[in-house]
């Protein structure tokens, strides 16, 4: 598997991206600078975390029109694998590669902590590994993480099983309380109509080594190998 | 071609939550400013740009807005003036 990491001025999580492909899963990982149009064939895009372009105006707003992400849309189209972490859910969100919009937190509070996520389906490229109904424990570090649509999108999301992660308590449950940024239906992550445009606010590059403090996420980078390998070999 | 100044207001959308409206009506209400019913906390944007009409420059601002200065999905815009610079 050849991963592609996006840097785009202000990102800040894209070295932990390139480590968790690179040094984690021990498969090739490159960075994709805004400026190129050049996607180095990759089999997967990973719009990392970060502030892309300061967050002006809003975020993710200035960074869909970067020429690296007219490729990364395009990539998309033709079904490549894009994983979109915190400030790339933005991006993706803004670049109409996903619907709805992540908005300021309710809280006002910038917001740095380990959550726990419920897994809603395991039926996608970036889930297969984990256990439907799995609580994992991955990290959070945002502002503008309230995801937001309107009542048609909510109702295709979660029809369609596209909740991919909700934020819960330790019971597994989603409750208020355990809503870290007001996001409606407690919602983390979210998959496109097609499945392979995954975005999440957590971190689950931040969760790959017990030294981290938790290794929650390394079944989704495994579940993305399989299904590469998969492809590969069918 | 002309010079023209606009001004655009970039406001949340009614209905959605708009916490920092809500902190500002509450501070207000703090203050006894009782009346208040509603706050929406926004945008102004101040764009100089040069057009053959003042409606050419009302239309491309719109453009703008629709494009990348407001979200389709959260936001609502308003080209509040257009003048002559």
């Amino acid at each position: 598997m050849k991963a592609g990491v996006v840097r785009f001025p202000g990102s800040n999580c894209d070295e932990d991206a390139f480590n968790a492909v690179a040094d984690i899963l021990g498969q090739e990982a490159v960075y994709c600078w805004h400026k190129d149009h050049d996607l180095q064939n990759v089999d997967v895009v990973i719009l990392p975390g970060g502030f892309s372009y300061g967050d002006y105006l809003r975020p993710g707003a200035i960074a869909r029109f970067s020429p690296i992400m007219q490729e990364v849309v395009a990539f998309a189209k033709r079904g490549g694998p894009v994983l979109a972490i915190c400030n790339g859910f933005q991006i993706a969100c803004e670049a109409g590669l996903l619907p709805g919009a992540l908005l300021r937190n309710e809280s006002l509070r910038f917001v740095s902590a380990p959550v726990r996520l419920r897994v809603e389906t395991i039926a996608t490229s970036f889930t297969s590994r984990y256990h439907l109904g799995e609580v994992i424990t991955v990290p959070i570090a945002h502002g503008d993480g309230r995801y937001t649509a309107d009542a048609d999108v909510l109702a295709r999301l979660e029809g369609e099983g596209r909740v991919v992660f909700r934020y819960v308590n330790a019971a597994g449950e989603a409750t208020p309380s355990a809503n870290p940024n007001g996001s409606l239906r407690s919602i983390a992550g979210i998959i496109n109509d097609r499945g392979n445009v995954l975005g999440m606010m957590p971190h689950p590059e931040r969760a790959m080594e017990p030294i981290l403090g938790s290794t929650g996420g390394v079944a989704l980078f495994n579940s993305l190998l399989d299904s590469l390998l998969t492809k590969v070999s069918a | 071609m002309t010079r023209y100044r606009l001004s655009v207001h970039i406001v949340p959308r009614r209905g959605i939550l708009d916490p920092q409206g809500k902190a500002v009506s509450d501070a207000l209400h703090s203050l006894g400013f009782a009346q208040v019913t509603d706050v929406r906390v926004g945008r102004f944007l101040v764009l100089d740009t040069e057009a053959a009409s003042a409606d050419a420059a009302r239309d491309a601002a719109r453009a703008m807005c629709e494009k990348l200065l407001a979200n389709p999905v959260t936001e609502d815009y308003e080209i509040a003036a257009v003048e002559q610079a």
